[in-house]
């Protein structure tokens, strides 16, 4: 059965259907991704001073993946304008760019950001014991510039075992530079590099702690919509680069070789998709990254 | 086939519409480079100190929003698109309204506040 108006357009919409059928797709993702965003705000307002940390996540790493996504917007466009002027070869190359830059976004986020941060570990400290951890914390520095107090100890935990024994009384900490040196005025912003956790240790009694646990998501309310948005955000372009693929392999030189618009007008539908993505990603990275 | 391409088979006409396409492609690269000079300049105004991180989160959102603006309007053809498609995004722009609105709703709940 042929199916109609794949490259014609409809008398009534005017458009492809293919056309039409991706933009109400996307009304609806953009209604998807709307709620976790408002979400995020309501939940970052709400958050108390000092609760909402900055400077977690991997700011270098995080630039080179969005320049990673915004590269292959351009050449997801560029695969469609070479299809469009019928230049097979060309189409070809710019969509095997693109699927390599999708992959590189994925490998770069699920081999090493996520990973690193299941790895990296915090605890809250209750407000009655922030004057005994005064030395990791730094709040006198901080309050006399005006800035919100720190609640939390960080960094790579030495006895994992602390977690679950309960008979073990204290968390043993390699302490972020951060907590390590907390009154320096070089910690009273974020660094662009990542710096690795310090020799230093300290001994938390588990008493003295509000919660504590790995950065995952039930760490804090920060990394509960980070994983949420970054992984619904990931499992999108995962999509994204298994149709590139099922376009770039040879079944769809078939499609180009029937009719060449059928083609383009798939990958200008399937672009639109990425191109969506990229824009969510544009929000995603100053709002977890940077602010 | 049903369905004949919307670019004419005449090889003449059709050298005139990949000349067309042709010109765009240079506009999509110079939008890319605009895209990672903005990226850049993100990251570089984040520390900078505007005084208060609320002026912070707004001037990074303004930065975020023009480059969201560019990927619509270019990638994405917004600039010049069929109307039913502008009457789809409408429709949706109203929605998110109504969902962002429901959030600031929030701060005048007299159960929680």
């Amino acid at each position: 059965m042929e199916i109609p108006y794949t490259v014609s357009n409809r008398p009534d919409t005017g458009l492809w259907n293919a056309k039409i059928g991706i933009w109400l797709f996307l009304a609806s993702e953009v209604m998807l991704f709307g709620g976790l965003f408002s979400a995020y705000i309501f939940l970052r307002i709400d958050s108390p001073a000092g609760l909402w940390p900055h400077g977690l996540l991997n700011v270098p790493v995080g630039t080179m993946n969005t320049a990673i996504l915004i590269a292959s917007s351009v050449t997801v466009v560029l695969a469609w304008a070479a299809l469009k002027m019928r230049k097979y070869n060309a189409y070809w190359w710019w969509m095997l760019v693109t699927i390599l830059c999708g992959i590189t976004f994925l490998a770069v986020k699920l081999a090493y950001e996520w990973p690193q941060k299941f790895e990296h570990f915090g605890a809250f400290i209750k407000p009655s014991a922030l004057e005994k951890y005064e030395p990791y914390l730094g709040n006198h520095h901080l309050e006399e510039k005006g800035l919100p107090q720190r609640m939390e100890i960080t960094g790579h935990l030495h006895n994992h075992e602390a977690l679950h024994d309960p008979n073990i009384k204290e968390y043993e900490i390699a302490l972020d530079p951060v907590n390590a040196d907390p009154a320096n005025p070089a910690m009273d912003r974020p660094h662009f590099f990542y710096v690795p956790p310090t020799d230093k240790i300290a001994k938390i009694d588990k008493a003295d702690v509000e919660r504590a646990g790995m950065f995952t998501p039930d760490h804090s309310t920060y990394f509960a919509t980070y994983f949420t948005i970054t992984g619904l955000h990931g499992l999108h372009v995962l999509g994204g680069v298994l149709v590139f693929l099922y376009m770039w392999l040879p079944v769809s030189k078939k499609v180009y070789q029937r009719n060449p618009e059928h083609l383009a007008n798939r990958v200008e539908v399937s672009g639109l998709f990425w191109h969506f993505v990229d824009l969510v990603w544009i929000f995603v990275f100053p709002l977890f990254y940077l602010l | 086939m049903n369905n004949p391409p919307d670019v004419s088979p005449d090889p003449t006409e059709h050298e005139e519409y990949a000349h067309n396409v042709a010109a765009h492609r240079n506009r999509y690269l110079i939008v890319g480079g605009i895209l990672l000079f903005a990226t850049g300049l993100t990251v570089a105004l984040s520390y900078v100190d505007f005084g208060s991180r609320k002026l912070n989160i707004a001037v990074a959102m303004i930065v975020a929003t023009f480059k969201v603006g560019l990927v619509a309007a270019i990638f994405m053809h917004l600039a010049a698109e069929k109307r039913l498609i502008y009457r789809v995004l409408l429709f949706t722009g109203l929605f998110v309204f109504a969902l962002f609105w429901l959030t600031f709703l929030a701060w005048y709940d007299p159960v929680s506040r």
